[in-house]
């Protein structure tokens, strides 16, 4: 009935809508940039509060920084990095469509996801046992806290929504290993990958930013 | 004329079945799915604001307590703000037209297009139960402390339906500016294209930017409401202003979210009716962007009294006379295309002319409101809530009801009845001002908006207002009527029942699920009424 469906055999990922593979993949990519677009809105509110608590009351937020757990989120940082490294090359394999390597970098970028998400769910105990979480509970030497507690309020809910991403950024990785196990990805349409890989380094990104923001506040001076 | 007949195949009979609604990718059912979303909540809304004019047709605060009262105008504002005027413009008419008029199939994410009506509704159902549970008085504002710390009312499902329906926004506005950027047919360039797409383009800009900031804020506000953080809680040195600055960061852009696609539909209108190329096409195209762009710097001017810095205030004004010069360039550019123009008075006309002459009022009354001086004295006050109905009811919903009786023929294929529908547009020209315009007055002269009682002396004008709330709510139920009727009973409509120009207008009415037979090349301009293309004309 559609007469374009006579003229050429469509590639099987081809959706109905688009013209050619090309556009299809363009269309992706693009959608992918203006999402992560809408998400650097998303985050920005949470910095710009970050920055002006923080302008306002640097002494608190040096001392709050401080019981922060350096050393934990050092060994974070670095896996986090490590996974963008596993994401770019398993992007790559699929670029050259060598599927098994794809798997196996696919595999290694949700392991070190999942370190990450249990190295802070340890942070997130021990704040919770050193009495840090912000609320009635929340216990704090008495000059800084008041202004303590504005912090704590960032760190948790920068991390955690940090966090809530990792998690969907790892649902995505196992959604393309199922399809590429299944045979899906191939060497002429790896775009999955390729922007499933984008938002992975988004999510890293915004790590990137946090880690410094919240952890080595005033380290210099001390 | 040959005889009129509906195409054998068109979208509305590719399927059959509540099935083939609820999991259609067709951007054109998903606008019909949106189409009796916000016409619901439309209603809903509109159920508000009836009783809130009936407590003020008195002055004693006597058919409801103060109470609610606070959660009448609280639940009107939010149902009209964020599940009508936002989606009703971009979502109906935009799902329906994007593709069409730029010669695709679909949008780039049919898929996401669904996905984003089921996020509506989803929001909507959590607001809902918060009005059905008792209620919000908040105001649709939300401002802390007293949504963090004080109200006792159901803020957080109804904060949770927002920041869900939020989602819903930037889904569609991602999905336009994709398919605007990647899907056009050959040859339909960027300056080729309607001008109901460059303002949907620079709608979609805002509602990707702006959504997401709104979405964090109400979090922020949740988290403060439900785990006690402490993000604008004064008593750990948090602050108030600063969810007022995130809030108005969005929701001054949003109501360019609301009133830019109106536009839009105001030029398609102007050139159909006149016969024209649009005056100034570029200009016009130009002025939706510099809107978008110009309306995230100006959410000062909702703080003036907020305690914001007299600098801040003085630049936040400056800024926002300068909206006026795109916003004008439009009034302009569409009267100097009715100028000596074959005008034809057809329903959709009436209300482009009536939208010209509210949406100019409105606008005049705006650049009172960013005058830092008269600001103050007004602010709070009944002249605020004309001003912005004259932006939202008369531009918007006026823009939004010309579309659809412009569209209609080609969503349903049939047609309405043209005496009916002149009737309903003049008694709901005459319904809004006698509406609104008293409540310029009342404003002016100190009445302050958001009680339920109100000195004697405001009483006569506000029962004009109430008399006309209730002209203005007739007006909106008789479309609803002969619009519905034609469905079953209208004539036939033909692809082109207004002869008018535009790839929508070249496939059948309705169109096939795929929108044309064969994909069109484009070789004219917009709006080419001047020299007739072959093939192009009905």
């Amino acid at each position: 009935m559609l007469p374009e469906a006579t003229h050429h055999a469509h590639h099987p990922a081809l959706a109905h809508h688009f013209d050619s593979l090309g556009q299809q993949k363009e269309a992706a990519t693009l959608g992918m940039w203006v999402f992560l677009g809408t998400e650097v809105l998303f985050f920005g509110g949470m910095f710009l509060a970050y920055a002006i608590y923080r302008a306002w009351y640097p002494a608190a937020f040096a001392v709050a920084s401080h019981e922060l757990d350096i050393t934990l989120g050092t060994i974070n940082t670095v896996v986090l990095i490590t996974s963008s490294l596993t994401m770019a090359l398993a992007v790559h394999a699929a670029q050259l469509g060598q599927r098994k390597l794809v798997l196996w970098f696919l595999v290694a970028t949700m392991v070190l996801g999942a370190v990450f998400l249990g190295i802070k769910s340890v942070e997130y105990y021990h704040k919770f046992e050193e009495h840090h979480v912000p609320g009635p509970g929340f216990q704090f030497e008495p000059e800084y806290f008041r202004h303590a507690q504005l912090f704590f309020s960032l760190y948790f809910i920068m991390t955690g929504l940090h966090a809530l991403h990792m998690v969907i950024g790892l649902g995505i990785m196992l959604v393309m290993f199922w399809w590429t196990w299944r045979g899906s990805i191939t060497a002429d349409y790896y775009n999955p990958i390729e922007i499933s890989g984008l938002y992975w380094h988004f999510v890293d990104i915004v790590w990137i930013f946090l880690f410094p923001l919240l952890y080595l506040i005033g380290r210099h001076g001390v | 004329m040959a005889t009129v007949i509906l195409p054998p195949r068109h979208y509305l009979n590719d399927g059959y079945g509540i099935a083939s609604w609820l999991f259609t990718r067709d951007h054109k059912r998903i606008a019909l799915l949106y189409l009796a979303g916000v016409t619901f909540f439309f209603f809903v809304g509109g159920a508000f604001a009836v009783l809130i004019r009936l407590e003020l047709a008195t002055p004693a605060g006597d058919l409801v307590s103060d109470e609610t009262y606070n959660k009448l105008f609280t639940m009107h504002g939010v149902m009209m703000v964020f599940f009508f005027l936002i989606p009703a413009i971009p979502a109906v008419l935009g799902n329906f037209l994007v593709p069409i008029m730029i010669g695709a199939k679909d949008l780039a994410f049919p898929k996401l297009n669904l996905a984003s009506w089921y996020i509506y509704m989803l929001g909507a159902a959590f607001t809902t139960y918060a009005i059905v549970t008792g209620g919000l008085d908040t105001g649709w504002t939300f401002y802390t402390p007293f949504s963090t710390m004080s109200s006792t009312t159901k803020v957080i499902p109804a904060a949770l339906g927002i920041f869900v329906t939020g989602f819903s926004s930037i889904l569609t506005g991602l999905n336009f500016i994709v398919t605007i950027h990647r899907m056009r047919a050959p040859g339909m360039t960027w300056f080729r294209m309607p001008l109901f797409m460059w303002s949907t383009y620079a709608t979609s800009l805002i509602m990707v930017l702006g959504t997401p900031v709104i979405a964090i804020t109400i979090l922020l506000v949740a988290a403060e409401r439900v785990f006690h953080f402490g993000f604008f809680d004064p008593t750990r040195g948090g602050d108030p202003i600063l969810f007022q600055h995130l809030f108005w960061f969005y929701s001054h852009p949003a109501v360019y979210i609301m009133v830019l696609p109106a536009m839009g539909v105001i030029s398609e209108l102007v050139a159909a009716f006149c016969r024209k190329q649009v005056f100034g096409y570029t200009f016009v195209a130009f002025a939706s962007l510099g809107i978008a762009v110009l309306g995230f710097l100006v959410w000062g001017h909702h703080m003036f009294v907020a305690g914001q810095s007299v600098y801040a205030a003085l630049v936040f004004s400056i800024l926002s006379f300068l909206v006026a010069i795109p916003s004008a360039v439009k009034v302009f550019n569409w009267t100097a295309t009715m100028y000596k123009g074959s005008i034809s008075w057809e329903t959709p006309m009436l209300y482009a002319i009536g939208f010209i002459g509210l949406f100019t009022i409105g606008g005049l009354t705006g650049l009172f409101l960013a005058s830092v001086g008269l600001d103050v004295h007004v602010t709070d006050t009944y002249f605020i809530v004309a001003h912005f109905h004259y932006i939202m009811v008369g531009g918007t919903i006026m823009g939004y009801l010309g579309g659809l009786h412009y569209w209609w023929p080609k969503i349903s294929g049939r047609l309405y009845n043209e005496a009916l529908a002149k009737f309903s547009a003049l008694v709901i020209f005459i319904g809004f001002n006698l509406t609104f315009f008293p409540q310029f007055i009342l404003g002016y002269l100190g009445m302050p908006r958001r009680y339920h009682a109100y000195p004697p002396e405001f009483q006569v004008l506000n029962v004009l207002s109430s008399a006309g709330a209730s002209i203005l709510g007739v007006g909106y139920l008789i479309p609803m009527v002969y619009l519905m009727w034609s469905l079953r009973y209208g004539r036939l409509a033909g692809s082109n029942p207004w002869g008018a120009v535009g790839l929508e207008w070249t496939t059948t009415s309705p169109p096939p699920t795929e929108n044309f037979a064969e994909t069109p090349v484009v070789t004219w301009d917009a709006y080419d009424y001047g020299a007739p293309v072959e093939g192009h004309v009905a």
